[in-house]
């Protein structure tokens, strides 16, 4: 049998309704079960309260839950608490520690793939790959916006990787990378705010033809003289790559884990902003067959006019994914 | 992120001897997607209609007993949960007159991975009975 993408949640899309009490970590895993979505990403530090004292009762609860659900925990969203101090950053040795905790509960609970955050030091992740291989743990360094694949920053840890000949430390892309369109969501909350229309529009059709966004903040911010929306609106720019959907295959030897971030499924299943039509045939193509874990994040930016129903995003998601992943199979 | 929903409807009330309140007290939630150390939470900044509260007449807490803000920072052992309601409680002679009452909160948390403190705020007109 071929090799195939597969499917997955990370319990981060349903921050909104946990947050609010709406939804239990049960209610999300059998939700991401009834829609064909076998793999479950985790985020301790938000479904373990007890966080970091995880006893064995614990631990068996969350294998127990993956049995009765069909599902399997895909991966472990690990977090590193520099600043915990206020006088002083941790140490190296503290940071070390602190990683080697949450590959050590990634163990526990079975989780193969720890997403590590992006700005953790590659040196730092270097000394850590010893344990990272005694517990069969693979380290993914989020590769979030505005990094991207090729950023200098991003190939330090795949020079470390190659240097060391290990299968333990590599990259994890977030999807959030390939931004091909503004997001509507995002266009209209800065219109609620106080943006022109027009001058949202421009916005808009600047970062359409891709044009440099230091290029389109000065437009705003001193020609058109912008108004404080108007300005973060093309600030935020500054965040929102483009990177090339094509380069993705090379670097498939490195990742394991894909986050699929997204702010918005239209009523029709399309993705307005990503430029998953794209990638999804690179990974095909590569004979990738790791899972592409849903990460809804458009509840903060449409919260303060309607309800957030983030089961019905996640939905439209997948059912997009079911049809790319056919179509780019069937070219294959 | 969840800026809308950080101060708990319905929570204000005054604390204290019912006869002679000395103080007020709501619920609230942390501004932010995972749980958080105590230590990593800088500023609770309250104002009560119009009026900034005083740092050190802030106390927080989580279920394991009140933190001044400055204990907080120290509080390396104990945790903000993502999506827990925390109380906070503010030393105010005679406590609040009963009726309505413009109740603001600032947080001001020390993100590790952000270049800038992250803050988030909540405004809410609530009720003293």
């Amino acid at each position: 049998m071929v090799a195939s993408v597969k499917r997955g949640v990370s319990l981060y899309s349903f921050q909104e309704e946990m947050f609010l009490g709406q939804m239990t970590i049960e209610d999300c895993v059998a939700f991401a079960a009834s829609i064909g979505a076998t793999g479950i990403e985790i985020l301790p530090e938000q479904n373990m309260p007890s966080f970091p004292n995880i006893d064995d009762r614990q631990v068996a609860w969350w294998k127990e839950l993956m049995v009765k659900h069909g599902t399997e925990l895909t991966c472990y969203d690990m977090f590193l608490d520099t600043k915990v101090r206020k006088d002083r950053w941790m140490t190296d040795e503290e940071q070390i520690d602190s990683i080697r905790r949450d590959l050590i509960l990634c163990n526990r609970l079975g989780v193969r793939n720890m997403r590590v955050l992006v700005f953790v030091r590659p040196d730092i992740l270097e000394r850590c790959v010893p344990y990272a291989e005694e517990l069969d743990v693979h380290m993914g360094v989020e590769v979030h916006a505005p990094w991207h694949m090729e950023h200098a920053w991003i190939l330090r840890t795949v020079e470390v990787a190659d240097r060391l000949g290990t299968k333990h430390l590599g990259l994890l892309p977030d999807m959030g990378i390939f931004m091909k369109h503004y997001p509507p969501v995002y266009r209209d909350r800065f219109i609620r705010q106080g943006a022109r229309p027009e001058v949202a529009q421009f916005i808009v059709e600047q970062h359409e033809q891709k044009i440099m966004a230091e290029y389109t903040i000065y437009e705003v911010a001193v020609k058109m003289k912008g108004n404080p929306a108007e300005v973060r609106m093309a600030e935020i720019l500054r965040h929102q790559p483009f990177a090339n959907p094509k380069r993705i295959r090379d670097y498939i030897p490195y990742f394991r884990h894909i986050q699929a971030k997204f702010y918005e499924m239209t009523e029709d299943d399309r993705d307005p902003t990503h430029a998953y039509d794209e990638v999804i045939p690179e990974l095909v193509a590569g004979g990738w067959d790791g899972y592409l874990s849903s990460e809804y994040e458009g509840n903060r930016w449409i919260q303060d006019v309607q309800t957030v129903d983030s089961r019905e995003q996640v939905r439209r998601q997948h059912r997009m994914f079911e049809r790319l992943i056919a179509q780019a199979e069937g070219a294959r | 992120m969840f800026d809308k929903y950080l101060i708990v409807d319905g929570s204000l009330r005054n604390v204290g001897p019912d006869h002679a309140p000395d103080g007020f007290a709501f619920e609230a939630k942390l501004g932010y997607y995972r749980g958080l150390g105590l230590s990593m939470v800088e500023a609770l900044d309250v104002t009560i209609d119009g009026e900034p509260v005083p740092r050190d007449a802030v106390r927080f807490d989580e279920g394991n007993g009140p933190l001044t803000l400055d204990e907080m920072e120290t509080a390396f052992d104990r945790r903000w949960p993502f999506g827990a309601s925390a109380t906070i409680t503010v030393e105010h002679r005679g406590g609040l007159a009963p009726g309505e009452h413009r109740l603001e909160l600032s947080q001001r948390l020390r993100i590790s991975y952000m270049p800038f403190p992250s803050i988030n705020a909540d405004a809410k007109t609530l009720a003293i009975s």
